[in-house]
């Protein structure tokens, strides 16, 4: 008990060293290669520069306003396009790593950019299809019932909130969309309608 | 090539997409032979980190065979076996010099909090990952390794972030002879922070998840005591009276942003991105050890702010210590480990998916379905 000043016992190391294979074979704080935290050796890390030449850069490379210069290597993936492009390049520009709308504005971003994208992949070969692209399809080979029923799993309360957050937007632009078409057709239908002046 | 490709929150699927060229002297082009699904990779699926754009290519564990090399390329020639660490990283920079490559300050222009991390979003620098069928690799004299020959390729895969991520954060927690270890999360990092505990000294280790099944792996995999936290009133009440009221000396988070346990800390973090990360195992953390002890982070968390408790943090005296973990320094050390039998990191593999089946496997892993603990992908399955 804490209010005395013995610790409390645990297994001696000779039964932890015949129970657990290696046991202690870190046991040096001094000899783990994570120690010191901080060691300078940079002859040991396969460098041949100083400074490492620079990476092309292909487009305007968006970088956080607390590097005094773009890195000389970046990641090429996915330039910024559309409007969330210009989202995340207004991010970027105006607020530091330390600004919250820093992170909030790329998280919406991120959004527009879902939006825009699926909407983009409706003028291609290729859609985007919710069934196929969450994997659902793994309910059924993954034993999706039985490897939640009866396993008081903590992640099951807030799991029905999934296809939710995937599907709700999805339904409700479905839902515009048809409330849109019906609006048009009754719009038809009443000139149609109309006496002839 | 094809390539798992990012969609939106909770969708992926594998595309056509130009093959990775060399960008800088210093590139290589490596031919994915076996990929991995990470616990941080679910963060990108679920939409919770800032800058995860639609095109991108996840991955930040693979191993494969050189393709092609850049002209200042020393180390490395095409058909070369090699594991490559998830951190991309120069080697020369102010951190790089001092042992710190996840940190690296020369990779990533889009923040300077993070270094370079492959497919994990343009906060860490916007590089496609190895979810694909290549996959380009900067400073190939730097981060990657040739595959010993003796070495099993799952074993290899494995080095590239769980295994090493989980016995640096033994590392980091400082362990001393006879402590008592307590691990936050029995995922494959948690595991593997759990069997390495014992090799830096504890005297015992108790590995607390919500998951019969991957609690039952840390039980015979690790040698560890096991708490299912679903089963307890309150799992800090629970901690400290296995620990004799103490607390343990030190608690590892092998958790991170979408921890369970608490239904509005969740949904606020996970669903609703209102706070960078779930912090219920950081604070689980914090009450759980003892005053004076260590906390241990490998829980991977976003740029925001979360809820943590730092009153009790500070009123405890407690350090907490935490970083990405630079992989290739953990590198000589788990190769005598593996090669002495004393870690098996290839027994926490529990799936092997097609990338062709790459949107499946995601949402296996996500919602924990058929006892899944490690998915593995193979792109020419």
């Amino acid at each position: 008990m804490p209010y005395t000043p013995e610790k409390p016992p645990t297994p001696s190391s000779e039964e932890l060293r015949a129970r657990i294979p290696g046991w202690g074979a870190d046991l040096d704080p001094a000899d783990r290669p994570a120690v010191p935290k901080e060691r300078f050796a940079p002859e040991e890390t396969g460098a041949h520069w100083h400074f490492p030449e620079r990476q092309e850069e292909r487009w305007p490379r968006e970088r956080s306003i607390e590097h005094a210069q773009l890195t000389p290597v970046f990641g090429t993936s996915s330039p910024p396009k559309g409007l969330s492009g210009v989202i995340r390049k207004h991010a970027y520009r105006t607020y530091s790593e330390g600004r919250a709308a820093h992170w909030l504005l790329l998280l919406g971003a991120d959004r527009v950019d879902a939006w825009e994208s699926h909407l983009r992949s409706f003028l291609t070969s290729r859609p985007d299809n919710p069934i196929t692209e969450t994997g659902v399809r793994a309910e059924l080979s993954g034993h999706g019932l039985t490897s939640r029923w009866g396993r008081n799993r903590a992640d099951v309360n807030h799991q029905w909130l999934d296809p939710i957050i995937v599907g709700g937007p999805w339904i409700a632009g479905a839902g515009v969309l048809v409330a849109a078409a019906r609006r048009a057709r009754r719009r038809r239908t009443r000139r149609a309608d109309a006496p002839d002046v | 090539m094809r390539a798992m490709v990012y969609r939106g929150p909770y969708k992926v699927r594998v595309e056509e997409k130009d093959k990775p060229r060399i960008e800088h002297p210093n590139d290589a082009i490596v031919r994915v032979t076996r990929a991995a699904i990470c616990g941080s990779d679910l963060h990108l699926y679920h939409g919770m980190m800032p800058d995860t754009r639609v095109g991108m290519t996840f991955g930040h564990e693979f191993i494969g065979v050189v393709d092609e090399v850049g002209p200042s390329v020393r180390n490395l020639q095409p058909g070369d076996r090699v594991m490559v660490p998830f951190n991309v990283y120069c080697g020369s920079c102010y951190f790089c010099a001092r042992g710190l490559y996840s940190n690296c300050h020369n990779v990533n222009p889009n923040a300077t909090a993070v270094g370079g991390i492959y497919g994990y979003s343009h906060t860490c620098g916007g590089y496609d990952g190895g979810q694909a069928e290549y996959v380009r690799v900067p400073f190939a004299d730097v981060g990657p390794s040739v595959i010993p020959d003796w070495l099993d390729e799952d074993d290899a895969l494995l080095m590239t972030d769980a295994l090493a991520t989980g016995y640096f954060g033994a590392q980091l927690g400082d362990i001393r002879e006879g402590d008592t270890v307590v691990v936050l999360g029995a995922g494959p990092v948690g595991l593997f922070a759990a069997a390495s505990s014992w090799l830096m000294g504890a005297g015992r280790v108790i590995v607390v998840d919500h998951l019969d099944y991957r609690l039952e792996k840390a039980r015979t995999f690790a040698h560890a005591e096991i708490i299912n936290f679903a089963e307890q009133d309150d799992v800090v009440v629970t901690l400290k009276k296995t620990t004799d009221r103490l607390g343990a000396d030190v608690v590892i988070d092998a958790v991170g942003a979408e921890a369970d346990g608490n239904f509005l800390q969740h949904v606020t973090s996970a669903k609703f991105k209102l706070q960078g990360g779930s912090p219920i195992a950081l604070n689980w953390a914090i009450d759980g050890v003892r005053k004076g002890g260590t906390v241990s982070v490998m829980g991977a968390y976003g740029p925001m702010f979360s809820a943590v408790k730092f009153g009790d943090a500070m009123n405890k005296g407690l350090t907490l210590r935490m970083n990405q973990c630079p992989v290739k320094r953990q590198w000589p050390r788990l190769l005598d480990h593996i090669r002495n039998g004393y870690l098996r990191p290839r027994e926490v593999i529990t799936h092997r998916i097609p990338l062709e089946h790459i949107a499946e496997g995601y949402h296996l892993f996500s919602a924990k379905l058929d006892d899944c603990i490690k998915p593995v992908i193979v792109p020419n399955a």
